[in-house]
């Protein structure tokens, strides 16, 4: 992994763009380019020669590291150490980067058990947009000083903040894995993972896709091969295979060019019934459609389930791919995003229309 | 140790207006404003502190609570939310020129989901009356402050509070999907979601120990667990403390995430074996307590595991609690463990640094010199398993300058954590109490981000203003005596 640190260069960079009021677009491996809409802004900042571990102390079950890191590195480092991010992020190729990664906060099939992004994010170091380097958290486990400015940067698209560095807790990589699949059509499938969810005991991914329902199971070899024989199913041979193409939309079902979108719903929600084809995961709480319905009809359809929808990938104009939000909700927006980057300066428009 | 702001001269006749209309807003007997009504709010858990407040307004609505806001945010009154009234950093201390807005009568459950695993339940009711409520359905609610049969869960999300369990479960702030608050203008609000995550900024994560200076949580979302098929408890007496700390780290390292990881000291021990009969040995130097949750063959693994880490790490005579009574005696002391030491000393004042696990060996001994210093006994009982440190600080309050004293012995560990890469507060928050060591945490450009959060959200400063976030002022006095990153703090302030 490249050791380099050009904090001081990133920060000159912010803060020529404050003193002539020129926005910029922050890019790391640009592998989630993709999400959100387009940044239209005069000038560009690329993390990626900021990266490197700065501090990692296996036994403390935490790592802060610099934002341009890729990620690809990073999870083998760990892996080095028998651990792992908890929140198990995508990558959409290999260009990724850690710092992008937590910016965009998608986690993988493991969130239901282990959390999401800013679960695992304990603390990080940014710059605001009056070009200050500011840092909040740290590497423990517990710090309720001050506000917690860290958690909110996973899923804020850079728009807050250019992180420098995050630091981010870990989990021990488990002892033994194993993915069954079972023959299930869908509703049997869903009362399936409704059963599961009430049940402690070694899950850590249930998804239903074209019929077959996968279940990870995770632990000690003893307690999964108990657990295995109680579930029942074929073992799968690649399933980190399986499990790496559905997290990194490599598998058949995300090809094509029909809008891709992402529910999240209750995860007790049965059949929504959605207008197109459909990919279960986060045992119930994650739904993957394929469709051509207008926007309104699926942000109805996840928020009559509790939940809210995103266009994911897909070509028809949009205001936002994201969920749109109540006008209170997005008042409390505007000002946050004021407030740590008065100018807007980072990322503009990359969520919603002024943000 | 006072609010960091100078408190508004309120002439009578605007006061009187003011009174007026929250009399109007409030059904009858809502409204305190006597002496003798106002004495039980003086306090919160830092007792050693007190005030009297302008009123109490006790709404039953939303729509009533939501009046009294606005009322508020008109006159430009100051709102001190208050729960239960047990924070231990001076959160819910009462403003003279502002009320108390108590939220003891929002104490309904709402709604339990057993399908989606969650509660839906308004502020004022107590931790564990989630648990309660859920326990028919096998669930319950896995943050469990030792305040727990006491304490609000809207007190718990505003200081996004820790428990025994957290190591394996994570904070408040980890265990809320969705929260409701009421803005400083009286807006209701939705932050967060019933899902796995919501749209927009993580505004959620914000509210989680905002210590009441953001909003008002009028109503919370909360996660609850399956129960575990099996809990076995460990405990594991050492002769040394700073081997009892080795064990704690060995233990992570070896990839066991016990549910539960915690230290007492010989004082803290002893005194709690005499308070609660335990049955802890009391010839040891440090007892740890390691809780394992799971499946049968789970709990038998890691039992296995952990009872070789604690014994290579020279635990002398290890007990295992299988069953609820034995268990439930093992913990007993550990939850009971500050009424015990209450009752050695007339004071005890209660700490509440976070280390890096590493750093554990190291920062005792110098809470120990310390205490060789200011000739002030103290105890420590800690989260061990997250570096959760709780040093309780022996005083009495009767002898002049004692509480002076364990308050700058407190003082210095807080910054004895700063030095390692902690933290001055895990999970008590910062209130009226650590504000001096907020400005060695953070240099001025960091706290007046702070500020400028604060005035996203309440540009009025009526909710809860003085507390959590020292001005540049009052850091500039505190910092001539204080050196942050090596660097003389607030070098563009002037020195007085
Ligand atoms: C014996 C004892 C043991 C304790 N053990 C623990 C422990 O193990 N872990 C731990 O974390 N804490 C512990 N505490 C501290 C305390 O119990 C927690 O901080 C608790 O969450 C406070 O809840 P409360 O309802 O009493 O809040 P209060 O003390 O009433 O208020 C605390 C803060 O929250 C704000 N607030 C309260 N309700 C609301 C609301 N609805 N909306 C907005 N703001 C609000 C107040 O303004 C104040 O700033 C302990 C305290 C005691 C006395």
């Amino acid at each position: 992994m490249q050791n380099n640190d050009i904090e001081k260069q990133l920060q000159e960079q912010v803060k020529d763009a404050a003193a002539a009021g020129e926005p910029l677009r922050i890019r790391g491996g640009d592998s989630r380019a993709f999400l959100g809409r387009a940044v239209v802004a005069p000038r560009m900042l690329d993390t990626r020669d900021h990266s490197g571990i700065v501090l990692y102390e296996p036994s403390e079950l935490a790592i802060t590291v610099r934002g341009g890191t890729p990620l690809r590195a990073l999870i083998d480092a760990l892996a080095a150490e028998h651990q792992e991010l908890p929140f198990e992020p995508p990558s959409f190729g290999d260009e990724s980067t850690i710092g992008g990664a937590v910016a965009s906060g998608l986690a993988g099939p493991r969130r239901p058990w282990n959390g999401a992004v800013r679960d695992a994010l304990l603390g990080v170091k940014l710059v605001n947009g009056k070009g200050e380097v500011l840092q909040f958290g740290g590497q423990v486990m517990k710090n309720v000083a001050g506000y917690d400015l860290s958690r909110p940067m996973a899923g804020a698209h850079g728009t807050l903040g250019l992180l420098l560095e995050v630091s981010l807790k870990l989990k021990p990589l488990p002892p033994a894995s194993v993915t069954l699949v079972r023959e299930e059509e869908k509703h049997a499938a869903l009362e399936t993972m409704r059963r599961l969810y009430q049940r402690p005991g070694n899950l850590s991914g249930v998804a239903w896709i074209d019929g077959l329902l996968h279940l990870r199971l995770e632990g000690y070899p003893e307690a999964i091969e108990a657990r295995a024989a109680e579930l029942g199913g074929e073992r799968l041979d690649d399933a980190d295979g399986f499990w790496r193409s559905l997290n990194d939309q490599t598998h058949p079902f995300f090809s094509g060019d029909k809008p891709l979108w992402r529910l999240v719903v209750k995860p007790a929600s049965g059949d929504i019934d959605p207008p197109g084809e459909e990919l279960i995961d986060w045992i119930g709480g994650q739904r993957w459609i394929r469709s051509d319905e207008i926007p309104l009809a699926l942000r109805r359809l996840a928020a009559s389930h509790g939940g809210h929808a995103t266009r994911f990938r897909g070509a028809t104009e949009i205001d936002s791919p994201f969920h749109p939000l109540e006008p209170g909700l997005m008042a409390l927006h505007r000002n946050l995003k004021r407030a740590l980057d008065p100018q807007g300066l980072f990322n503009p428009g990359r969520m919603y229309e002024g943000l | 140790m006072q609010p960091d702001r100078t408190p508004a001269t309120i002439p009578a006749d605007a006061r009187r207006r003011f009174l007026n209309a929250l009399r109007r807003a409030l059904p009858e007997g809502a409204l305190l404003t006597e002496a003798e009504e106002l004495h039980p709010y003086e306090c919160d858990g830092l007792s050693a502190y007190r005030q009297v407040p302008m009123a109490v307004a006790l709404p039953d609505t939303l729509a009533q609570l939501q009046q009294v806001v606005r009322i508020c945010h008109h006159h430009d009154i100051p709102v001190v939310a208050r729960g239960a009234g047990t924070g231990l950093s001076g959160g819910a201390y009462p403003l003279e020129d502002g009320i108390i807005l108590s939220l003891a009568r929002f104490n309904r459950i709402l709604d339990i989901d057993p399908a989606n695993r969650l509660a839906t339940v308004e502020p004022g009711v107590r931790n564990l009356a989630i648990s309660e409520a859920a326990e028919p359905y096998g669930l319950y609610y896995a943050p469990d402050p030792s305040s727990q049969i006491a304490c609000s869960i809207g007190g718990n999300v505003a200081e996004n509070s820790g428990g025994v369990h957290c190591l394996k479960y994570g904070l408040t702030v980890n265990n809320v999907r969705q929260v409701k608050i009421v803005t400083a203008d009286g807006e209701l609000v939705t932050l967060g979601a019933e899902t796995f995550d919501g749209p927009g900024y993580d505004l959620l994560a914000l509210i989680n120990g905002s210590e009441g200076m953001l909003g008002i949580i009028v109503e919370i979302t909360v996660l609850l667990r399956p129960r575990a098929a099996r809990t076995t408890v460990l405990l594991a007496p050492f002769d040394d403390i700073a081997r009892a700390g080795d064990a704690v780290a060995a233990i992570i390292a070896a990839g066991v995430v016990p549910a539960g990881l915690e230290m007492m000291d010989k004082l803290t021990l002893e005194a709690a074996e005499a308070f609660v009969h335990a049955g802890y040995p009391t010839d040891a130097e440090a007892l740890l307590i390691c809780e394992l949750d799971g499946s049968d063959i789970d709990v038998d693994a890691e039992t296995v595991a952990v009872k070789k880490i604690l014994h290579d790490a020279g635990a002398s005579d290890i007990r295992v609690a299988d069953d609820a009574a034995e268990r439930a005696r093992f913990w007993a002391g550990r939850k009971a463990a500050f009424p015990a030491v209450g009752r050695i000393a007339p004071d005890y004042y209660c700490m509440d640094g976070t280390i890096p696990r590493r750093h554990l060996g190291k920062v005792l001994e110098r809470i120990g010199q310390l205490s060789g210093q200011y000739g002030l006994t103290v105890g420590n009982v800690f989260h061990a398993g997250d570096g959760n440190l709780h040093p309780l600080i022996l005083f009495d309050a009767n002898q002049p300058g004692e509480l002076e004293k364990a308050e700058r012995f407190g003082g210095d560990i807080l910054e004895a954590c700063i030095e390692v890469g902690g933290t001055i507060t895990g999970e008590h928050g910062v209130g009226i109490e650590k504000l001096d060591q907020m400005c060695s945490q953070f240099d001025s450009a960091e706290l007046t981000q702070f500020h400028a959060v604060k005035a996203a959200f309440d540009p009025k400063g009526i909710l809860n203003p003085g507390k959590g976030v020292p001005t540049l002022h009052r850091c500039a006095e505190f910092g001539m005596m204080h050196v942050h990153h090596g660097e003389l703090p607030f070098p563009e302030l002037p020195r007085f």
